[in-house]
């Protein structure tokens, strides 16, 4: 008696904490299946209609084909940081026994002038695209403050902003090159011509979301909290400082992480055009190698551009959801 | 008593594009220190465009109001207002909202360490020192509402003006506020001027209840004196014959007096005029 008492409630126990672990494993389920259904198609997908696209180049490269060409770039990467320590080494050992034999002698130190792996022209495409965006919108968060607290700056400055802000980034790219050589003449360069290109043109391309959705959100402000400042008498700085810029915050994250999105897209075609250091240009680069692994590295590039450009995305909307009053605003 | 606040002949005229809409006409008020005055009348009759033209929100068509023998031409701290939604800055604490008037009016005059002991004496006096740190998403209407007050009250006005301060709270908190507001009054002896819907607060709180005939061209129908003894306990009161008397003739005045002008007519100019406009903007 007693003993099937037992081993009825370990029973009970035991499918109590099946439904526990069952029901663990549905909410896991539930988060992940869906992603994890549709990656695996999207792949299988991929993978089928690569074999059957012939390029003067190969086969279009597979899955497969694209995680091998990682593989190789980052080995590429490592190759070219060994050669680069192997020839400062080599200087370090000649200067040193130059100055043995002559102390007067000034060792002369070198830059090593390999050529920029994946993983760099990555750095510089992130530093390029985030520059550009800075300065877009230390432009467009003030500029849309002003356009949103007067409505006839606004109606001036609309038709400007209505058409520049179609403009396609190549269409800006030859005026701004050719700006930029004029002006920018300087014999101990600060940065590289090649980035100012690129990062001018992201600012002229991403500036105009940010500029709308500020100038949107500084104009919706509500009329209680404006009279809540006349009220006070609050001085027009304090004005901005105080109620406008707070009140405008979550337009203003709307507009920076349009912008920013903008911005990385603009910077792949500028670089591919212009030529200058990114990821653009090692797309260009495989593209004119046009050996049998270029567009495997090609679409090695696109699933890197791709991700980059989500985790921007990703770090805007945890600077929104830190920096905002509203915690409703960055929840999409 | 001095007359603090002269309201003298006011008219305010919107214009539409229908052509101008008189909202109120020859609207003239005079109000003694120390005075609680309640302006009651039916939506759309122009209240809230009076307590705006004396905050100096909106500026008055003709005539004017002077305040201590100096006419209102802008908004002021010193016509603090306390307005229908709290208006409370959302990424502000309460604490951070007495502070950002307290601040602009007192700036100059007190220390740091003062100001700090202020803004807490009247987040006290509208019982909000517990929660003082929350930000208005946390807190409820009712003290909202209370915070609101405590940033009006703070200013030290030489007059109080409220919109409806608790027009949008339950009836309960409501009798809550209003009982805190007679706590404050009672400490205080503030000049006040509050609009208000409900016959009952304006009979309890006030000293004179100043009825309006409905709009447009709204203007001043009569004043009302209620000499009840303070404190007032509105439990007793509810038994009070006086009391009784008060509320039946601002509940005559509304529904028997001013219902007659409201003919099918006024109905229509009202609805399709700018009274839904000035709503709109109060």
């Amino acid at each position: 008696m007693n003993t099937i008492a037992s081993i009825a409630h370990r029973l009970t126990l035991e499918s109590s904490l099946m439904t526990l672990i069952k029901n663990k494993v549905s909410e896991g389920a539930k988060l992940f299946l869906g992603p994890v259904i549709g990656i695996v198609a999207f792949l299988l997908l991929w993978a089928t209609a690569a074999q059957n696209i012939d390029t003067s180049l190969g086969k279009f490269p597979g899955p497969a084909a694209v995680l091998e060409q990682f593989y190789s770039l980052y080995d590429d990467h490592a190759a070219e940081r060994d050669k680069a320590t192997l020839f400062y080494e080599r200087q370090d050992v000649r200067n040193a026994k130059r100055v043995a034999k002559d102390p007067s002698y000034e060792p002369k130190i070198r830059q090593y002038t390999g050529k920029e792996t994946f993983l760099d022209q990555i750095v510089t495409s992130l530093i390029t695209v985030m520059a550009g965006f800075l300065v877009a919108a230390i432009i467009a968060i003030p500029l849309g403050i002003l356009l949103g607290l007067s409505p006839a700056v606004n109606s001036a400055f609309n038709p400007i902003i209505q058409i520049f802000k179609p403009v396609s980034p190549l269409a800006w790219l030859p005026l701004v090159t050719m700006v930029v050589s004029a002006t920018y003449v300087s014999d101990d360069p600060w940065v590289a011509k090649s980035f100012l290109n690129s990062m001018i043109t992201v600012s002229l391309c991403s500036l105009w979301p940010m500029v709308i959705n500020t100038s949107i959100g500084v104009a919706s402000l509500e009329q209680d909290l404006k009279n809540v400042s006349r009220v006070l008498r609050l001085p027009a700085l304090t004005h901005v400082r105080k109620i406008v810029i707070p009140a405008s915050i979550p337009m203003i994250f709307t507009g920076m992480r349009m912008s920013l999105g903008i911005a990385w897209m603009v910077l792949i075609a500028a670089e591919m055009l212009a030529q200058s250091p990114g990821l653009g240009k090692f797309v260009w680069d495989e593209f004119q190698n046009g050996s049998s692994d270029s567009l495997a590295r090609i679409m090695a590039a696109v699933v890197v551009i791709g991700f980059i450009g989500y985790l921007l995305d990703r770090g805007m909307l945890q600077l929104q959801r830190i920096m905002s009053w509203d915690k409703n605003s960055g929840a999409i | 008593m001095s007359i603090i606040l002269d309201i003298s002949k006011i008219d305010m005229v919107f214009p539409t594009p229908k052509g101008d809409f008189t909202a109120l006409k020859e609207v003239s008020l005079k109000i003694a220190k120390g005075e609680f005055i309640s302006l009651i009348g039916h939506s759309g009759c122009g209240k809230s465009t009076v307590l705006n033209v004396v905050a100096g929100l909106y500026e008055a068509t003709r005539g004017g109001v002077v305040l201590n023998g100096k006419e209102v031409k802008e908004p002021g701290p010193e016509r603090a207002v306390v307005f229908q939604n709290h208006s409370l800055l959302p990424w502000l604490t309460a604490y951070q909202n007495v502070e950002l008037a307290v601040k602009q009016v007192f700036g100059k005059s007190k220390s740091k360490a003062e100001m700090k002991q202020w803004i807490e004496h009247n987040l006290a006096l509208v019982h909000m020192d517990h929660a003082m740190h929350k930000r208005p998403d946390e807190i409820s209407g009712g003290m909202k509402q209370r915070v609101g007050i405590a940033r009006a009250l703070a200013m030290e006005p030489e007059i109080l003006l409220m919109d409806e301060p608790f027009g949008a709270l339950d009836a309960l908190t409501r009798a809550h506020m209003q009982d805190s507001l007679m706590e404050i009054q009672a400490e205080l002896n503030n000049t006040v001027i509050m609009i208000t819907h409900d016959v009952d607060e304006a009979v309890l709180l006030s000293d004179r209840i100043v009825m309006m005939t409905n709009g447009p061209a709204a203007t001043v129908g009569e004043i009302l004196d209620v000499k009840l003894e303070r404190p007032r306990n509105r439990l007793q009161l509810a038994e009070d014959r006086e009391y009784n008397h008060l509320r039946s003739a601002v509940l005559t005045f509304l529904y028997e007096k001013q219902r007659k002008v409201e003919s099918i007519d006024s109905k229509k100019s009202l609805s399709s005029t700018p009274a839904q406009k000035e709503e709109a903007t109060v």
